[in-house]
């Protein structure tokens, strides 16, 4: 997928004045704030079940390689094809092939974010293999010819209207605004794609080291009849997402859809392993499972490991501030929201991604509902050291965080710098208190004042023992 | 060197020595997570969450039952007295109920599948379905009704028990272990719930067994 997340700030400030979008970003707090919320309350010891599934995603990120050959092994024993891929385009030279292989010409895919960060359809297009999106918003989201805008509800950003239009101009079927009817119509669009597909595509949740399985949940049962109908089968993951046993996912299983949308289970949760019995009336004949690094291998052992062990819920963004108010688009890549600051300038260089790392008020909210425990401020925060060390910041910002950082470690310098300038604020704000204009962070002060501070430091109140 | 080569030698690379682990003996132990405390009476329980994820649900005493309740629940909702359904339920006396079932694959165009299951869940009122010759997935995916018939028995406490009793009875894992937890469901259009997305619009639970069988 094409990175715009250099344009975080543009877009972003469109999407503030986008009345539409705020009102679609406002259910999806409702819901899936407080479904997660609700969800949560009835496991009484949800706490140390997180405890337990950070702990399985840690031990993961420290042994990948280990794991990952105990799951090629698994995988391959029961006829499964695993491949390795170093980057998107290797994702999407393996898939071609495939389907050249068999002489595959349908695919149906079921929602896969990895795929995402490959453009795998544009490129299967290229090669004369036509691929339906069959998860209703991903479906929505390729005759729109749009990005996914949200991990878990990647349609979020389209009201009913729009969608009904959309289906209206596609479809040539009269128009409905019934959510229940639009569904329908897809499930009749959908369903001879189908049964007529030879190649189903589809991402793993997770990755079973113990049974070289795929785990894949869904809600709407297009995951199982992508992986049920076709001959072919092509799961694509990343190569973080293994985990070593059947106990250990289920303690995962616990948790991803409640933080996701507050279900306790998803409808269908399947765990697929190797191919069909000679005598099976369905399952695939052929299994391939494609493994894409695409930059994960190289945030081990670097203080973005901790990344690595994320599950793709979407709680972080459900709950984050900038995210219920600016939507997944303005991010500019596939993941948006928290983890999406920390993984898109990881995957596509922080120097394509300025803004993301920025792009938080740092109220660990994220940290606060991540299922695994990933201390997703701590990793905004480094990413932001290194924007610095890499002389990524205009040079303005440089020179004032260096000023502040060389009074900072003066406590004297520090203590007659903060009350000059405190003196001095309160003077230019005058008699209202309060400062509409301040030169340095004129950005800022754009669409807010700034409180005067009161003439003394916390310093001078605290030498003179008043409290106020 | 291949991409697999390089990925994994930057792994190993990357890799703190000290923190490593035997993978296949921490595999072997099988270890199980926190649970989370379950009534005592999982068939009630499994009964309760099954409605909560939108299945009907009613009981039997026995097998013999089975097509009545079934005739019953298709006549009310108008459906047609017409279902592929799993060898494992084909002796059932369907034509008495008035109700013409065919052992076979699923199609497209199939309204009613009736199957058995392997297991029920009572932790999240699941079904755990186990795919295979007699077992075809597509019975309980294709068709806009499922009916999966449950014997009290079948009914385990959680998933980490199904995990337990799979590896006991059959040692490997199937094609596909398809755990169902109601109807199809989409949220994608404005975060409303709308049953029927893509497999069945219902599902229909039959709990067999007599008070005696209670486990």
């Amino acid at each position: 997928m094409q990175v715009t997340a250099m344009h975080f700030k543009r877009k972003a400030a469109e999407n503030l004045h986008d009345e539409k979008l705020q009102r679609a970003l406002e259910r999806l707090q409702t819901n899936f704030v407080n479904g997660r919320a609700a969800a949560n309350a009835q496991l009484p010891n949800f706490e140390e079940i997180r405890n337990a599934a950070a702990e399985i995603r840690r031990k993961v990120t420290e042994n990948l390689d280990r794991y990952l050959l105990r799951f090629e092994q698994e995988a391959t024993a029961r006829g499964a094809v695993v491949h390795w891929a170093e980057t998107p385009d290797d994702v999407n030279r393996i898939v071609a092939d495939i389907a050249r292989q068999y002489g595959l010409r349908k695919a149906v895919k079921s929602k896969s974010m990895v795929s995402e960060e490959c453009a795998l359809n544009d490129h299967l297009a290229s090669q004369g293999v036509e691929v339906l999106e069959t998860d209703l918003g991903e479906y929505i989201l390729q005759l729109a010819k749009e990005p996914p805008s949200h991990i878990v509800a990647p349609v979020v950003h389209k009201s009913k209207e729009d969608i009904s239009d959309l289906f209206e101009k596609k479809h040539r079927r009269t128009r409905t605004t019934q959510i229940a009817e639009l569904c329908r119509e897809a499930r009749e669009i959908l369903r001879p794609g189908f049964l007529s597909a030879d190649l189903g595509i589809s991402g793993g949740n997770f990755i079973i080291a113990e049974t070289g399985s795929v785990l894949i949940v869904t809600n709407e049962g297009n995951g199982r009849l992508t992986t049920t109908l076709p001959r072919v089968h092509v799961a694509i993951t990343g190569i973080e997402k293994v985990v070593p046993t059947l106990e250990d996912v289920t303690t995962l299983l616990r948790l991803l859809p409640r933080s996701a949308t507050g279900q306790s289970i998803t409808n269908y949760v399947s765990v697929l392993t190797g191919t069909k019995g000679k005598s099976d009336t369905d399952g695939a004949e052929h299994f391939h499972i494609i493994l894409l690094d695409n930059g994960r291998s190289r945030l081990l052992g670097t203080e973005l490991q901790p990344m690595l062990r994320c599950i793709r819920c979407g709680a972080c963004m459900n709950h984050c501030p900038v995210y219920q108010n600016v939507g997944g688009h303005a991010y500019g890549w596939v993941y948006p929201g928290p983890m999406g600051s920390v993984l898109t300038p990881s995957f596509v260089g922080l120097a394509n991604a300025l803004d993301l790392p920025q792009a938080s008020t740092f109220c660990g909210e994220c940290a606060v509902v991540c299922p695994v425990k990933i201390p997703l401020p701590d990793l905004l925060r480094h990413l932001r050291t290194r924007q610095m060390e890499q002389r990524l910041r205009p040079w303005q910002e440089r020179a004032a965080l260096s000023v502040w950082s060389w009074m900072a470690q003066r406590p004297a310098v520090y203590a007659v710098g903060a009350r000059i300038v405190a003196r001095l604020l309160r003077l230019l704000a005058g008699d209202k208190k309060r400062l509409r204009y301040l030169i340095g962070v004129s950005e800022w002060t754009k669409g807010r004042d700034m409180p005067a501070p009161a003439g003394r430091t916390f310093r001078d109140l605290y030498k003179s023992g008043k409290t106020s | 060197m291949s991409a697999r080569d390089n990925i994994l030698a930057r792994i190993a690379q990357a890799r703190n020595p000290h923190a490593a682990v035997d993978v296949d003996n921490e595999i072997r132990r099988h270890s199980r997570g926190p649970v989370p405390p379950l009534e005592k009476d999982l068939v009630k329980r499994f009964c309760e969450q099954a409605v909560r994820l939108a299945s009907d649900v009613v009981s039997a005493k026995t097998n013999s039952e089975v097509p009545d309740l079934v005739a019953r629940y298709l006549n009310e909702r108008r459906l047609p007295l017409k279902a592929v359904c799993w060898p494992s339920v084909a002796s059932l006396d369907w034509r008495a109920a008035g109700i013409e079932a065919e052992t076979r694959a699923a199609r497209g165009d199939d309204l009613v599948g009736i199957t058995g299951t392997f297991l029920g869940i009572a932790e999240t009122g699941t079904l755990m379905q186990l795919s295979g010759t007699s077992t075809p997935a597509a019975v309980s995916l294709l068709p806009e009704t499922h009916v999966a018939v449950v014997e009290k028995s079948q009914i385990v406490a959680t998933m980490e028990d199904a995990w337990d009793r799979l590896r006991a009875e059959h040692g490997v894992l199937p094609r596909a272990v398809n755990f169902v937890s109601g109807p199809s469901r989409t949220a994608d259009i404005e975060q409303t719930v709308t049953l029927g997305a893509h497999g069945p619009y219902r599902v229909l639970i039959i709990v067999v067994g007599g008070q005696d069988s209670d486990q």
